[in-house]
C-alpha cells in the first residue's frame, strides 16, 4: 500500500505568551514542533504498515526551508521518504490556496512514488485551528473523505475508519483512493528509535520549489489567489480572576457558591 | 460564483429523527441581524429525511424562507450527499452569505462545499459583524489555541462562508411562522455516496457527550486522583444541572475517562453558560478550549492554580468535599 501523510511544522502554541504591553504574541523562543494531529495521522499509517510491511509511507510538508525538521522527525518515527514544498510565491496563501498547492504537489510526487491509495492528514493544525486543508485537498483531488478519524484498518480495496461522532463513534467504510483526517486516538503515538533517528539524520529530502508545476494557475495561490484575507488580529481581552471563596469548610464554601450561582441566575 | 441575491443562508443541520440541531436555530439570531444589514432575506436550508419539524422550527425562529432538500439518502450525514445537495441549491439561488454550525458534520461539510465553489470559508467563528466600509461579513475566530483572535473577510468571492461555533449565540425569540417553504427535488445516486456507515457505536455508558452543545459542563482534571470520582462525584452534579461531564487532558491521558470528554486543544472547544472545573490546574491547553464559557467556576486545593486567574468564582478547597456539598445545596435550593 502507498500512503501519503501531510504534515505541518507549527509553533508549540502552549508555550506562546502574550506581550502584556503590546498585546501581541511573543513568538521568539517558542519551539517549532510537528503538529500533534499530524503525528496521529502518521501513527495511523504506521499501524497499517505494522500489519502490511510492504506499505510505503511518504510525508509531505509545506512551509519555510526549516520545516524540513518535521520531515526528519517523521522519518525517525515511521516514514520512508519526505518532500518539502517551499516557495516565496506560496506565502500568504489561505487554506483554499494552500490546499491547491498541496494537491498539485501530491500529483507531482505521485510521478515518482506511484499513485497513493490513501492520504492522511491531521484533523487541524494547532496554530490555525481551521480543519479545512484536509477536506479541501480531497476536493481538489476529487477524493472521498472521512474526518475525525481515530484509527483505521486496511481491508480489501479500502479502509475501515473508526471516527469520532457527536454521540460516540462510527465505523466508516471507504474505498481507495481516499483522504482521512485524524484526531487524537486513545493510544499514544510511537516514539522514534535510536536507529531510526540516526537514519533520519542522514535522510535527504526532495524540495518542490516555486516552479515545480508550470500548470498551476497563479490566480489560485499566494496572497492574491486567496479568497479570504485577515483584516485584523488581536489578543482576546484577558479575563481577570473573579471572586475567591475560601470558607472554614468545604461545605460552607459550597453553600456560598450555590447561593451566588442561584442569585445570579446562572443555575 | 456570482451572488444572485443579497440573501443570507443558515444551514439547519438535522438529527437522524429530522429534528433540528440547536446551533442551526441559534444562527438564525445573528443571521437576522446580518441579513438586515445586507438588505436580503434570511433563509434556512434544511437537508435531511422527514424534516417537517426542522422546517417548522426554522420558520418559528425567524427564517423568511426555508429551502428543503429531503430524501432517504440524507437520513444520516454523509459528506458526498450533503455537499452535492448544498452545492446544488446554493448554485441555483445564489446567496451572498452561507453560515453553517461548527459541529463535527458542519466542519466536514463546510470546507468541502466552499472549496467546490472555489470560495472562502472562515472556520469556527465566535463573533460576526458586517464591515461598514465594504459590506462584507467580518468573521472573527480564535487561532493559536485561543491566544489570538483574527477577523477575516472574503471580499471578492461569493458566497462568503463561515462555520460558527455552537453555543456562542442564543436562539432568537420564537415568533409566528411566516416562512415560505421551497422544496427542491434533488437526489444523490447511491454510487455517488462514496462512504458507507458500517456501524454506529454510542458512547460506552450509553451517555451522549455533546460537549459542544452543552449549556453546563462539570469537568475533572488531575486532582480527581482516579477514574471513580467522575461517576460518583461529578456526574451527580452534572445530571442535577442538566449538564455533561468533561475532562482535562491529564485525566484522559491517565486513562480515567474517554477522550470524547476531553476539553482543550487536543479535545473539544466549548463555550457553555457554566463551566465547573474541578481539580484542574488550568494549563493553557485546557484554557484554550473553555475560556469562552459565560461563567467559569474553579474548585481546586491549590490556591495558586492558574485556573483561578480566569475563573469568575474560585473555591479553594478539596473537590471531594466541595462538589458533593454543592450538589446537595443546589438540590435544596431547587426544592425550596
Amino acid at each position: 500500500m502507498n500512503i501519503l501523510v501531510c504534515v505541518k511544522q507549527v509553533p508549540d502554541t502552549t508555550q506562546i505568551k502574550i506581550d502584556p504591553v503590546k498585546h501581541t504574541l511573543i513568538r521568539e523562543g517558542v519551539p517549532a514542533i510537528l503538529n500533534p494531529f499530524d503525528g496521529y495521522a502518521l501513527e495511523a499509517a504506521a499501524r497499517i504498515k505494522d500489519k502490511n510491511p510492504d506499505t510505503k509511507i511518504v510525508v509531505v510538508t509545506m512551509g519555510p526551508p526549516q520545516a524540513v525538521a518535521v520531515l526528519k522527525e517523521c522519518v525517525a518515527i515511521a516514514a520512508d521518504k519526505g518532500y518539502l514544498v517551499t516557495g516565496r510565491t506560496f506565502g500568504g496563501s489561505d487554506t483554499l490556496a494552500t490546499s491547491y498547492i498541496i494537491s498539485h504537489a501530491i500529483k507531482k510526487i505521485e510521478e515518482t512514488e506511484g499513485a497513493f491509495d490513501a492520504i492522511f492528514c491531521g484533523k487541524q493544525a494547532i496554530d490555525g485551528d481551521t480543519a479545512q486543508v484536509g477536506p479541501e485537498i480531497a476536493e481538489w483531488l476529487g477524493l472521498p473523505q472521512v474526518t475525525y478519524g481515530l484509527e483505521c484498518e486496511a481491508v480489501e480495496g479500502g479502509l475501515k475508519v473508526q471516527k469520532e461522532a457527536e454521540n460516540g463513534k462510527q465505523i466508516i467504510g471507504i474505498k481507495f483512493p481516499c483522504l482521512v483526517t485524524f484526531t487524537k486516538p486513545s493510544f499514544d503515538p510511537r516514539y522514534p528509535t535510536i536507529k531510526r533517528k540516526l537514519a533520519a539524520n542522514r535522510a535527504k529530502f526532495e524540495t518542490l520549489g516555486d516552479d515545480f508545476d508550470s500548470t498551476m494557475d497563479k490566480a489560485h495561490y499566494g496572497l492574491a489567489g486567496s479568497p479570504t484575507h485577515v483584516k485584523k488580529s488581536f489578543t482576546p481581552p484577558v479575563k481577570q480572576g473573579g471572586i475567591k471563596i475560601k470558607e472554614e469548610t468545604g461545605a460552607e464554601s459550597a453553600a456560598k457558591l450555590a447561593k451566588i450561582l442561584t442569585d445570579n441566575g446562572i443555575i | 460564483m456570482e451572488a444572485k441575491t443579497k440573501d443570507l443562508w443558515v444551514f439547519i443541520e438535522t438529527n437522524e429523527d429530522g429534528s433540528p440541531k440547536k446551533v442551526g436555530l441559534e444562527l438564525l439570531n445573528p443571521g437576522r441581524t446580518l441579513a438586515t444589514k445586507q438588505g436580503g432575506k434570511l433563509v434556512g436550508v434544511v437537508i435531511g429525511n422527514n424534516v417537517a419539524e426542522a422546517v417548522e422550527q426554522a420558520g418559528i425562529y425567524g427564517a423568511d424562507q426555508v429551502i428543503v432538500v429531503e430524501g432517504p439518502e440524507y437520513q444520516q450525514f454523509t459528506t458526498d450527499a450533503y455537499v452535492n445537495a448544498l452545492t446544488y441549491v446554493v448554485e441555483k439561488y445564489g446567496p451572498t452569505t452561507v453560515m453553517i454550525g461548527a459541529t463535527p458534520n458542519g466542519r466536514d461539510l463546510g470546507p468541502r462545499f466552499s472549496s467546490r465553489l472555489r470560495t472562502g470559508l472562515t472556520a469556527d467563528c465566535t463573533s460576526l459583524d458586517i464591515d461598514e466600509e465594504t459590506g462584507n461579513v467580518a468573521w472573527t475566530r480564535p487561532a493559536f489555541g485561543g491566544n489570538l483572535m483574527a477577523t477575516i473577510m472574503c471580499p471578492d468571492h461569493r458566497p462568503q462562508c463561515g462555520t460558527v461555533r455552537p453555543g456562542v449565540f442564543k436562539k432568537p425569540e420564537a415568533g409566528e411562522n411566516k416562512a415560505e417553504v421551497i422544496r427542491e427535488d434533488y437526489h444523490v445516486a447511491p454510487e455517488d455516496i462514496r462512504t458507507c456507515i458500517l456501524e454506529t457505536i454510542e458512547d460506552a455508558a450509553g451517555e451522549m457527550v455533546d460537549l459542544e452543545g452543552a449549556d453546563i459542563i462539570v469537568s475533572g482534571g488531575r486532582g480527581m486522583g482516579g477514574p471513580e470520582g467522575f461517576n460518583t462525584t461529578l456526574k451527580p452534579l452534572a445530571d442535577l444541572l442538566g449538564g455533561v461531564v468533561g475532562a482535562s487532558r491529564a485525566a484522559v491521558d491517565s486513562g480515567w475517562i474517554a477522550h470524547a470528554h476531553q476539553v482543550g486543544q487536543t479535545g473539544k472547544t466549548v463555550g457553555p453558560k457554566l463551566y465547573i472545573a474541578c481539580g484542574i490546574s488550568g494549563a493553557i491547553q485546557h484554557v484554550a478550549g473553555m475560556s469562552s464559557s459565560d461563567c467559569i467556576v474553579a474548585i481546586n486545593k491549590d490556591e495558586d492554580a492558574n485556573i483561578f486567574n480566569i475563573a469568575d468564582y474560585g473555591v479553594v478547597g478539596d473537590l471531594y468535599e466541595v462538589v458533593p456539598a454543592l450538589t446537595d445545596e443546589i438540590k435544596k435550593l431547587k426544592e425550596a
